[in-house]
C-alpha cells in the first residue's frame, strides 16, 4: 500500500525517542577511553633511558630533542647517558606512536590525555621537566607485558620504572629459550625483542655531546 | 456613572474582556467609555502578544530538546533546568547583534518583512477560544478569519526574498510562494468540511458541536490540513522555502538580529498557532472530560500540544521533498482528496441534518464515521497508487545509455575531425 514507508518512518523515529541518548556530558563526564589509548601525556621514565635516542630517530616527523652528556661514570659498566634536553613537540605530533615502538628499553609510553589546548605554540613543547614530573600512568598500547598484567591507565596505580619493563613482567621470559618457535607466546612475541635494561645498557660509548634532532 | 459592557455588545460573551473592561471601568470612573476600551484592549493585546512569543519560547525549547531526543542527543541542557533558559540566552544574543540591512535592499519592505510574519499568528490566536468564553473575539466567521489572515504569512515570505537583494533569498521565495498558493486550497477545502459538519464558521460553534471530535469524523480533513498547513508554516517535508542544503537560510538570509529574531519566532508561534486551531477545529478545543468551565483551557493545552508534538514527530522523520514532487502532492494528491472529503461531507451533512438542536447529533457522528474512516483509507490508497508513477517516474537507465552509446562515436568523430582541421590550419 502507498504510504507505507512513511508509516515505517514514523515508527523508527518513535523508537529511536525513547532510546537511552549517547551523549557524554563532557567537562563532567568522559568517554571510557581504551587502556591502548595514544594519548599525548608521553610517560617517560628516567630511569630507564639510556638516552639512545632511537625515538627521536624514528619520529617521522622529527619532532623530538635528545641531548645527551656523559655521565662521567663508565658506560662499560652499564652506566649511560646524562639526559639534558628531551623535548617532544607535541604541536606536531600525530601520535603514530612510533617513538614508543622504537624505545629499546621501555622508557617511552604513550599516555592518555587529550587536554593540551595552549594558546602559543611554545607551550606545546613537552620538555623534560615536565616528562620527569608527569604522572606516570603509561597507556598499554605497544607494551604487552602491560597488557599481560591487566594493567589500566585510568584505574590503576601510577606505575614505577621498575614495574614499567617487560622483564619486570616476565613477558620475555621464554625468549632466550628460542620459545616463540613454539607458538605459545603472543604474536607480537614476532618482533626480535631485546632482553632488559641490564643487556642493552652494555651499549658502545658516544663521543662527547650528541644532539639528535 | 461607570461604563459597563451590555449584553448587546460584540464582546459581551468573551470573559476575559469583560472582566478586563470593567476592572479599568473601576479605574477610571468616568464618561469617556471609547477610552476604557481602548486601554482594555490594549491590556488583553499585551497580554496575548507576550504569551504567543513565550509560548514561541517554550516551543522552541521543547522542538530542541525533543529532537534531541528524536536523534539520540540530550539538547540543549546547560543554561538552567532543563536548559529551560536556552531560548533567553538565544534571544538575548539575537538582539544585541547588529541589525544589518544590506545595501541592494528595498528598506522599507525588509523592515516591514518581521511584522508581516508575526502579524498573522498573533491575529490567528485572537479568534481560537482557550476555554469556555474565554476568548479574544468570537467572530461570526472565525473559520474564514483564520484562512484569511494564514495566508497573509505568504506575502511576507514573498517580500522578504524579493526586498533582500539577494538570489538565495529570491529563489527561496519564488518556490515557497508556488508552494504557499498550492497547499491555500486543499487545507481551506479541508476546513470547509468541518463548517459544513459545525454548521456554523464560529470558533466556540464549532467546539461545541464536535460531541465527537471532528479527527474521528472526518479524518481525511485532518489529515490534509495537517499536511497542508506544515506546508504553509515551511516545517521540514515541505521546507523549501528556507532549504538549508540548497539556499543556505531560504528567505531569510539577510535577516540578522532583531528581526531574524521576530522572523524565528513567527515560524515557531506559527507552529503553536496552527496547532491551537487544529486543536480547535479537530480536537474539540476546551471541552474534555472531568475539567469543565475555565479549566478546560487545559484540556486545550494538552491538545495543542499533541499538535505540537506531531509536527515535531514528523519533523524528525521526513525528509525535504523536490519542488516538483511537492507540487504534484499538493495538485494530484491533496486537492483530489480534499474534494473527495468535501463532496461526502456534504452528502453525509444533507441527508443527516436535524432542524432543531445541532445541525448533526451525536448518533449521526457516530454514521459519518462510520462511513468517513473506510472511506478514508480508500481515498488515500486509490490516490497513492494512482500518483505514484508520477510522483518517482521509473528509471530508465537502460534507455539512456544506449542513446549515449549511439552518440559518442559520432561526437568524438567531430571532435577529431575539428582537431585535424585546426592542425591543419595551423601548419
Amino acid at each position: 500500500m502507498y504510504g507505507k514507508g512513511l508509516y515505517k518512518g514514523l515508527v523508527v523515529t518513535m523508537k529511536n525517542l525513547f532510546r537511552k541518548p549517547f551523549t557524554y556530558q563532557y567537562p563532567e563526564e568522559r568517554v571510557p577511553q581504551h587502556p591502548r589509548f595514544r594519548g599525548e601525556e608521553f610517560v617517560w621514565y628516567e630511569e630507564r633511558c639510556t638516552g639512545c635516542a632511537s625515538c627521536a630517530k624514528y619520529c617521522p616527523l622529527g619532532i623530538i630533542r635528545i641531548v645527551t652528556d656523559p655521565s662521567g661514570s663508565a658506560p662499560q659498566e652499564g652506566d649511560k647517558y646524562k639526559l639534558e634536553v628531551f623535548d617532544i613537540d607535541i604541536g606536531r605530533c600525530m601520535f603514530c606512536g612510533l617513538c614508543v615502538e622504537a624505545c629499546p628499553y621501555d622508557a617511552l609510553f604513550m599516555g592518555s590525555g587529550f587536554e593540551r589546548g595552549r594558546y602559543e605554540r611554545k607551550d606545546l613543547v613537552i620538555t623534560i621537566d615536565e616528562l620527569r614530573q608527569a604522572e606516570k600512568r603509561p597507556s598499554t598500547w605497544f607494551r604487552p607485558q602491560l597488557e599481560r598484567g591487566k594493567y589500566n591507565p585510568h584505574e590503576g596505580k601510577p606505575l614505577s620504572w621498575r614495574e614499567a619493563g617487560r622483564e619486570h613482567w616476565r613477558w620475555h621470559e621464554g625468549e632466550k629459550a628460542g620459545a616463540r618457535f613454539r607458538s605459545t607466546l603472543t604474536p607480537t612475541s614476532g618482533h626480535p625483542s631485546p632482553g632488559g635494561r641490564g643487556v642493552g645498557g652494555e651499549g658502545d660509548s658516544g663521543p662527547g655531546q650528541e644532539e639528535s634532532r | 456613572m461607570s461604563c459597563a459592557l451590555g449584553p448587546d455588545s460584540l464582546l459581551y460573551s468573551s470573559v476575559l474582556f469583560r472582566h478586563i473592561y470593567n476592572g479599568v471601568g473601576k479605574v477610571f470612573p468616568d464618561q469617556i467609555c471609547w477610552l476604557d476600551y481602548f486601554i482594555s484592549g490594549f491590556i488583553i493585546m499585551f497580554i496575548l502578544v507576550n504569551a504567543v512569543l513565550l509560548g514561541a519560547a517554550i516551543f522552541v525549547w521543547a522542538e530542541r530538546r525533543i529532537l534531541g531526543r528524536f536523534h539520540n542527543r540530550l539538547g540543549p541542557n546547560r543554561w538552567g533546568p532543563f536548559g529551560l533558559l536556552q531560548p533567553i540566552a538565544d534571544l538575548v544574543k539575537l538582539l544585541t547583534k547588529e541589525d544589518l540591512i544590506p545595501r541592494e535592499a528595498d528598506k522599507l519592505a525588509f523592515t516591514l518583512v518581521p511584522i508581516v510574519m508575526v502579524m498573522p499568528l498573533i491575529l490567528m490566536l485572537a479568534v481560537v477560544p482557550f476555554a469556555r468564553n474565554t476568548f479574544l473575539a468570537d467572530l461570526n466567521i472565525g473559520v474564514l478569519y483564520i484562512i484569511a489572515v494564514t495566508s497573509v504569512s505568504t506575502l511576507g515570505v514573498f517580500m522578504a526574498g524579493w526586498s533582500s537583494g539577494n538570489r538565495y533569498a529570491l529563489f527561496g521565495a519564488m518556490r515557497g510562494v508556488a508552494m504557499l498558493i498550492s497547499y491555500e486550497v486543499p487545507t481551506v477545502l479541508a476546513l470547509v468540511g468541518v463548517v459544513l459538519a459545525a454548521g456554523s464558521m464560529k470558533m466556540t460553534d464549532v467546539v461545541n458541536a464536535q460531541t465527537v471530535p471532528f479527527i474521528l469524523v472526518q479524518p481525511l480533513a485532518i489529515f490534509i490540513f495537517l499536511l497542508g498547513i506544515s506546508a504553509e508554516l515551511n516545517r521540514t517535508p515541505f521546507d523549501l522555502v528556507e532549504a538549508e542544503s540548497e539556499l543556505i537560510a531560504g528567505y531569510h538570509i539577510e535577516y540578522s538580529g532583531t528581526k531574524f529574531a521576530l522572523i524565528q519566532a513567527a515560524e515557531f508561534g506559527g507552529v503553536l498557532a496552527a496547532s491551537a486551531v487544529m486543536a480547535t477545529l479537530f480536537l474539540g478545543g476546551w471541552s474534555g472530560p472531568f475539567l469543565s468551565g475555565q479549566l478546560g483551557a487545559l484540556w486545550f493545552l494538552l491538545k495543542v500540544a499533541f499538535f505540537a508534538f506531531l509536527f515535531i514527530w514528523i519533523r524528525a522523520t521526513f525528509p525535504r521533498l523536490r519542488v516538483d514532487q511537492i507540487m504534484v502532492f499538493a495538485w494530484k494528491f491533496l486537492f483530489p482528496l480534499s474534494l473527495i472529503n468535501l463532496f461526502a461531507v456534504a452528502i453525509e451533512v444533507y441527508f443527516l441534518r436535524n432542524d432543531t438542536g445541532p445541525i448533526l447529533s451525536r448518533g449521526d457522528l457516530g454514521v459519518m464515521i462510520g462511513v468517513n474512516l473506510p472511506l478514508t483509507v480508500a481515498a488515500i490508497s486509490l490516490f497513492g497508487n494512482a500518483i505514484k508513477e508520477k510522483v518517482r517516474p521509473p528509471v530508465r537507465t537502460a534507455e539512456v545509455v544506449t542513446s549515449g552509446a549511439r552518440l559518442a562515436p559520432g561526437a568524438l568523430g567531430s571532435q577529431r575531425h575539428v582537431l585535424e582541421r585546426s592542425e591543419k590550419e595551423a601548419g
